[in-house]
């Protein structure tokens, strides 16, 4: 997916940017309002992530001039207040939703992923291999023209296989994407997903291979 | 919970004393004057007259065969008739020697020469009498002869006349007393009327209205409300600064802390050794754990405030409810967990939404932390004999022995384990039910899991 980054702090733009590029996304930055402006009439985004203090101008009246201008972007903002009376007030301005600095990055994606698809569920961004049609947004598989339903850590963990084919996840990688960082997780709950996502997979040309000691891998035969 | 002032007297009974008083004041003054002119303008009546009457009778009075003769005409006597009944004395003398007429009337000796007539009040017999003594030189032939008249009259009409003087006059003067009294309390209930005025407007705002004061006071008020509005708009002012340091200084805090989770994050992606990975594990979790901390911290601090100065609106639980589900369904999802709402259709309440909103997040927040995965967690709202909105999960439930404690601040029951969390979930939750008049129940269910009922 293709998101604009409107952040005024260098380290942190950086730091989110690269964290998203890690999971194949396209991320351009705009360190200004202006410069934010200047990007949206150029380009095509799929989603807008917008800080609200920013040093040419509060979000929220960029946002509210934006909407008003007939921008269609799905925007979550980027908040580091926590008063709630704030984030209400953001929504009401024409966001669809807004996470609190810091955030976890499974829960901006999830939250991404909740706005797509509460926004007419666009398809565009279907993943293909071999026999096998990913929605990461609808959330579902098609294997030879049948659908399933994923649940979320299902879907998770497919996503992270199809962005990289042929690369060998460790049971502790797959764990940290899968479960939040105060959960304790046994590496049976790992096996647990892993072979529920196998049995959706069953029927098609693409399987999941264990490589004893070193974790699993996504195969297209 | 505000401090009140102290007070000393009453502007209104110090107004109304000062007015009723002085209108007391005046109406006694007013009293005296008319009773004593019209005792002044009766006696000159009378004395007029004796006057008259004393001088037709002298009018007569002449020397005939050196003898002096006074014919006391009859219209000088007609003319002393009274209602009354009034008695009639007299007495003639001659040189100081008398004549005729009542013995015991004596001339009045006038002091001053050239007047001719004296008045004088005196008693003949126990009786008070109005007297006039007046004299006449007569010349004859040979002789010059003094002729003096003392003529003395009852007061019984007149007394009657005073009389009825002094009754009209109290009348006046007490109704002049109640009506300026009237019009004392009027006019002191109008100035103390325009100050309760002012006063309800300040009442009546709520707690955020700090915009000054636009409506039209009289002009003595005016030094009060320009002191008011300068105070407000200081007040407005040093609150907005306040509320913009706060909002900086989390702007300050939470972005590098961003920053260092993402980056953490990121690592975390790249890094394949185990103690390694371990301890960015550790950081990302100390970092969510403070910013909750700080966030619920900043969240309890704003919720105290509100439930001190609760301003109710018309919401419907089950939207409220329905939106929150809505908002924190992504998490949810994330631990594979479905958020649904039931219970009634329609929930209408009058209560602070935000103050609600944030209880019941707090509540699911729990619920999702303790949820197992693949779970429901249910946000029922119901009406019935009370309204209450239950959380219930299907996971281990609250600890028996604990749960009385649990929702006191920084409180965590013994089962929490790893889950990140500050102690003030709870808290917050109860303190919002408490400021609707409710409270927050801790059960668990007889199916299992917890259940959390708000009260309200």
């Amino acid at each position: 997916m293709k998101f604009l980054l409107v952040e005024d702090n260098q380290d942190l733009a950086n730091a989110v940017a690269s964290r998203m590029r890690l999971d194949g996304h396209v991320v351009d930055h705009a360190a200004e309002l202006e410069d934010a402006s200047a990007f949206i009439a150029t380009g095509e985004y799929d989603l807008i992530l917008l800080d609200i203090m920013l040093p040419d101008g509060d979000g929220r009246t960029f946002l509210r001039q934006h909407r008003a201008n007939g921008l269609d972007t799905p925007v979550i903002v980027l908040t580091a207040r926590s008063q709630v009376s704030d984030r209400i007030g953001s929504l009401d301005l024409g966001a669809d939703d807004y996470v609190t600095k810091p955030f976890d990055h499974a829960e901006l994606e999830a939250r991404c992923r909740a706005v797509l698809r509460r926004r007419s569920g666009s398809a565009q961004t279907t993943v293909e291999m071999g026999e096998v049609v990913f929605d990461p947004v609808a959330g579902h598989l098609s294997v030879g023209g049948e659908t399933i339903d994923l649940r979320n850590r299902e879907l998770r963990l497919l996503e992270m296989f199809l962005n990289a084919p042929g690369r060998v996840f460790s049971k502790h990688k797959l764990a940290d994407r899968l479960f939040s960082y105060n959960e304790d997780v046994s590496e049976n709950a790992i096996e647990v997903y892993v072979g529920r996502l196998r049995k959706h997979l069953e029927k098609s040309d693409v399987k999941i291979t264990t490589l004893r000691g070193l974790g699993y891998r996504l195969d297209h035969e | 919970m505000s401090d009140s002032p102290t007070i000393s007297g009453s502007l209104r009974n110090r107004l109304a004393t000062i007015l009723i008083g002085g209108a007391a004041l005046l109406a006694l003054l007013l009293f005296l004057a008319v009773r004593n002119y019209a005792v002044q303008v009766a006696q000159q009546g009378q004395d007029d007259i004796l006057m008259a009457s004393v001088t037709s009778m002298l009018d007569t009075a002449a020397i005939r065969d050196g003898s002096v003769e006074v014919d006391l005409p009859y219209a000088a006597l007609a003319m002393l008739d009274t209602p009354a009944d009034d008695r009639v004395f007299y007495a003639i003398y001659r040189d100081g020697k008398f004549l005729s007429g009542h013995e015991d009337l004596a001339v009045a000796a006038s002091s001053d020469a050239e007047r001719r007539e004296v008045f004088s009040t005196q008693a003949i017999r126990g009786t008070t009498v109005r007297q006039v003594s007046a004299r006449r030189i007569l010349i004859g032939a040979s002789q010059r002869v003094e002729v003096q008249i003392a003529l003395a009259q009852t007061q019984d009409a007149l007394a009657e006349t005073l009389d009825e003087i002094r009754r009209n006059t109290t009348l006046l003067g007490l109704a002049f007393f109640v009506l300026a009294a009237a019009l004392s309390f009027w006019a002191t209930s109008f100035a103390v009327g325009q100050l309760n005025k002012l006063t309800t407007s300040v009442t009546r705002r709520g707690p955020q209205d700090l915009s000054p004061f636009k409506k039209p006071v009289p002009q003595e008020m005016g030094p009060l409300v320009r002191s008011l509005n300068s105070l407000m708009g200081r007040l407005d002012h040093s609150l907005s600064q306040s509320e913009d340091f706060i909002a900086e200084a989390a702007h300050r805090v939470r972005t590098p802390l961003a920053t260092v989770r993402s980056h953490a994050e990121t690592t975390l992606q790249r890094v394949d050794r185990e103690e390694n990975r371990e301890a960015l594990r550790s950081m990302i979790r100390a970092i969510d754990e403070s910013s909750r901390a700080a966030g619920q911290l900043l969240d309890h601090a704003m919720i105290t405030f509100r439930a001190d100065h609760l301003e109710r609106e018309k919401i419907d639980l089950v939207e409220l409810a329905q939106d929150l589900a809505v908002r924190l369904s992504p998490i949810a999802e994330m631990k594979d967990l479905s958020l649904s709402v039931c219970g009634d259709e329609n929930a209408p309440y009058a209560g602070d939404p935000i103050l609600i909103q944030n209880a019941v997040r707090n509540l699911v927040d729990n619920a999702m932390k303790y949820g197992p995965a693949d779970s429901d967690i249910e946000i029922g709202v119901h009406t019935g004999s009370r309204l209450c909105i239950v959380v219930r999960d299907k996971g281990p439930g609250y600890p028996l022995d604990e749960i009385g404690q649990l929702h006191t601040r920084f409180k965590r029951g013994r089962n929490a384990g790893d889950a990140v969390g500050s102690g003030l979930g709870l808290t917050i939750a109860a303190d919002v039910a408490g400021a609707h008049g409710g409270s927050l129940e801790l059960t668990n269910h007889p199916e299992g899991g917890a259940c959390a009922i708000l009260l309200l």
